[in-house]
């Protein structure tokens, strides 16, 4: 169903509204410029969009989500962010340099003012450092390798870390900063704590940052709206006044605010709905990979596994199945049958766009049944065994029916998986820490750092309680964790990419895990609307234009 | 009187324990509210920690007992998502779903009893039919495929209403209305007629069986015989003794209009109390499922009693000494 005459008149208010706008807006900003000497580009607009959940808080530093650290990025500058291509470029650091290796010297950008008025200053990044590793912060792992951050003088800070840290940067990238005045003085200089119940943490509902947008309205699940901060620091690439973010749950409902012109953009868009949108007139598709990457894990810790028909012996410590059971999953048959071509198949454990990937390093296990069919009868199994996948079914895209997949494809050489498929409450607290209860199990990984040690070491380490707590089938090689130890202090950057290809290259050797793919990330919207979208999912309104 | 109220609310406080109870032994099927806090990257520390915070490593009992004990002061915890008191949380949507339920059930009378009338006295007449066709067609149908396509052809095609959320609202200190602006009536009509329709079905179709049954009677026919004007035999005997079954339903059904908002409000993302706990059933949010639960809990024993009080006012047999 293309566009009908309701939608052209509403185009016709819209441009309207667009010409007063822009009247609103050359005045504000021939008002500026003499102050500011950056004016807003010359025509100005409103933009709105809807995501299927909220971002629970406006406190940065409450929970280790994407959405909401996207969402905040909006309002609070971190020290370093990351432009359009991922790279890391300053923000409220205009510089930086390390005197020794222990050392990194920020150089903060004069004259920055928070949303409140208040300047911004080395307090202020101090306070929030001492704010994001205290009590009630979720983003505390971003400063695992700080030892702390001294004042040097108004606009330079030093962070000392306990080893040569090669990654700081891309770790200080979701950080925003906050007010140290502000915080003070609305008593928020800790994020909410959940064992008080009767007050609200003031940070939760409000915002003071330096960044883009200053924050309006907030309704927690319902709306929030964000108007263009004048004073900012850089020079907009958007030409936003208003931005109104609508949480619409039900999938159904979202793509018809859409298309019935209500929202201007949707974040996540429901596979089926895909060529739908694409085909309708008027609204364009972002389709793009995602940082995340797929995975299947095998059990090869206990000495027997918990949900097998063999008993006595972990067949998962055996290498011949483990090599088997990648040889016979079929990665491009996934890409093309389940997820409708969104995907991209890899052998790695991390995927493009993270530090570290190159695409000849990216070999998958051939695909080839029969040989897998002769690996698995010289292991001793040659009528296959039993064991149950677990898998979750709302937690990464087509999940379940990639498990029903893989299923069929390891029965073609005589295995007998029983799918297990659960909602991601249960089935993360089933298969995670501190049990691990699963055999085979299914899981998605984002590098937070955008860098290749943050997926090894969690997911491949050997488990010590820091390292490898995502490391939910408990494999473990010494080799491997020496190469960890390494990569995480090595400064040089062609070493660096070596050790970390060498790290790639034992977990392909042992067939340690099974990397699937990326899944895509697709954004729709208004073809009026100009954006930037980026692999880590993250959605920066200051990359947005609407005509 | 007294002694019959007192009793009655005596009753309701094993139920609301039992519901609590029973809510309370559903959340360890739930899954576990830990890991989704926690987002990615954590360490074993953070989430001992974070289970320790929350009170999660005590029995069952213990939680459970200390809920019911804060519940019982009028706290009910704060939000593992939103972060936020419950209560306010609460307060705070509640407005939304109570409009949405009364428009719906003003919507569900105002409709129903006419049709239900008009299918009762024409019982034979095509336009009967077509009533009786489009009112199986209001039971059967489920409510989120009603709304869906509500949205598409109001929102989508004809683009003349809004597709979600409640429009703009007035507000005042304890309530929010969009009872008052043009934009908040809009939004208002497509999830109202959604979540009334099976409401005004089942209104219809009880006025008609009760009106079939009524106009057969013999003092309808003895009003017949005196006389009477056809529409003073249709509204002013035969109606009226229709009524009170209705009303008895309809008063039902409000509770279950309330409680069962959930699927309307989650259609088109309508910002009260069912939204608030489908979104918190998602990641395990116990403090607001339980809180939620036992409100309707308590919610359904008041109506009840209403209900009885109504009984015992209008019908005389019932006041005999119990």
């Amino acid at each position: 169903m293309s566009c009908d005459k309701g939608c052209v008149c509403y185009r016709h208010c819209y441009n309207e509204w667009g010409v007063l706008e822009m009247l609103r807006s050359v005045l504000a900003a021939s008002l500026f410029s003499v102050g500011l000497g950056a004016a807003l580009p010359a025509s100005a607009a409103t933009f709105r969009w809807a995501n299927d959940g909220d971002a629970n808080s406006m406190d940065p530093y409450t929970r280790n989500e994407t959405f909401l650290l996207s969402f905040a990025q909006n309002i609070y500058d971190p020290l370093v962010r990351r432009n359009r291509e991922l790279k890391v470029e300053p923000a409220l650091a205009m510089s930086w340099e390390q005197p020794d290796p222990l050392t990194w010297r920020f150089h903060l950008r004069p004259d920055v003012k928070f949303h409140g008025g208040e300047a911004f200053t080395a307090d202020d990044v101090v306070f929030s450092y001492q704010r994001a590793t205290g009590p009630g912060s979720q983003i505390n792992s971003n400063f695992s390798t700080v030892k702390e951050v001294k004042r040097v003088d108004d606009l330079t800070v030093d962070f000392i870390t306990k080893a040569p840290n090669p990654i700081l940067l891309q770790e200080l990238t979701q950080w925003g900063i906050m007010s140290k005045a502000w915080c003070e003085a609305h008593n928020a200089t800790q994020p909410a704590d959940l064992t008080k119940v009767k007050e609200e943490n003031f940070a939760t509902r409000n915002a003071n940052g330096t960044g883009p947008f200053i924050l309006g309205t907030r309704e927690p699940d319902r709306r929030t709206t964000l108007r263009n901060n004048p004073a900012w620091w850089d020079k907009p690439e958007h030409n936003l006044t208003e931005v109104t973010f609508n949480v619409i749950s039900s999938a159904n409902t979202r793509v018809a605010a859409l298309l019935s012109g209500d929202v201007d953009m949707i974040y996540t868009v429901p596979p089926q709905d895909m060529d739908r949108i694409g085909h309708t007139q008027g609204l364009k598709l972002a389709v793009g990979p995602e940082l995340r990457t797929i995975f299947f894990g095998f059990d090869q810790s206990r000495p027997e596994l918990l949900k097998s028909d063999v008993k006595g012996k972990n067949p998962f410590q055996d290498i011949r199945v483990r090599q088997a059971f990648n040889m016979a999953v079929d990665a491009k048959a996934i890409q093309s049958r389940v997820m409708r071509n969104q995907s991209h198949p890899t052998g790695l454990m991390y995927g493009p766009g993270v530090n570290g990937y190159t695409e000849a390093s990216d070999v998958r296990h051939k695909y080839d049944p029969d040989a897998a069919k002769k690996l698995l009868a010289e292991a001793g199994y040659p009528n296959g065994f039993g064991v149950t996948l677990d898998c979750p079914n709302d937690r990464y895209i087509n999940d379940e029916a990639i498990c029903q997949a893989v299923t069929n494809m390891l029965a073609r050489i005589g295995m007998k998986i029983t799918l297990n498929a659960q909602t991601r409450l249960q089935y993360f607290a089933q298969i995670s820490n501190p049990g691990y209860n699963t055999s085979f199990y299914m899981l998605g990984w984002t590098p937070t750092t955008y860098d290749a040690l943050n997926s090894f070491f969690n997911l491949a380490g050997t488990r010590n309680g820091v390292r490898g707590v995502f490391n939910d089938g408990g494999w473990s090689n010494k080799e491997f964790d020496d190469t960890l130890d390494q990569m995480a202090v090595e400064t040089d950057a062609a070493r660096r990419q070596q050790q970390i290809e060498r790290a790639s290259k034992i977990i392909h050797d042992e067939a340690a895990f099974i990397p699937l793919h990326q899944q895509t990330v697709v954004w729709a919207y208004r073809s009026n609307v100009e954006l930037q979208q980026m692999a880590d999912n993250w959605f920066p309104l200051r990359y947005v234009t609407v005509k | 009187m007294f002694a019959f109220i007192v009793s009655r609310v005596l009753q309701a406080v094993p139920v609301v324990l039992v519901v609590g109870l029973i809510a309370y032994a559903m959340f360890a099927f739930v899954g576990d509210p830990v890991t989704i806090m926690l987002g990615t990257d954590y360490t074993e520390a953070q989430r001992v920690a974070l289970v320790k915070q929350l009170g999660l490593d005590q029995p069952f009992f213990v939680q459970y007992a200390k809920f019911m004990w804060a519940a019982l002061h009028g706290e009910f915890g704060i939000s593992y998502r939103l972060a936020r008191p419950v209560t306010d949380l609460l307060a705070e949507r509640m407005p939304a779903t109570l409009e949405l339920a009364l428009t719906a059930s003003v919507f569900a009378l105002l409709i129903g009893v006419p049709m239900g009338v008009y299918t009762g006295i024409y019982r034979t007449a095509f336009s009967s039919r077509v009533f009786m066709i489009f009112s199986l067609i209001g039971v059967s149908l489920p409510t989120f495929l009603i709304g869906i396509l509500l949205i598409l052809v109001f929102s989508v095609w004809l683009q003349v209403l809004p597709s979600f959320g409640r429009g703009d609202v007035v507000r005042f200190p304890h309530w929010s209305t969009g009872f008052l602006t043009t934009g908040g009536l809009k939004a208002l009509i497509l999830p109202a007629v959604t979540l009334g329709l099976f409401q005004m079905t089942l209104i219809m179709r009880l006025v008609r069986a009760e009106m079939l049954e009524v106009l057969r009677s013999d003092y309808i026919k003895f009003a017949r015989a005196r006389g009477l004007g056809t529409r003073a035999i249709n509204f002013g005997h035969a109606l009226r003794n229709t009524l009170v079954p209705v009303i008895t339903i309809a008063g039902l059904q409000i509770g279950g209009i309330i409680a069962f908002s959930i699927v309307t409000e989650t259609v088109f993302q309508w910002p009260g109390m069912g939204l608030l706990f489908v979104q918190s059933v998602q990641v395990a949010d116990v403090p607001v499922m339980a809180a939620y639960l036992v409100m309707i809990s308590v919610l359904f024993v008041l109506i009840n009693l209403v209900v009885d009080l109504l009984y015992y006012a209008v019908d005389p047999r019932l006041r005999v000494v119990r």
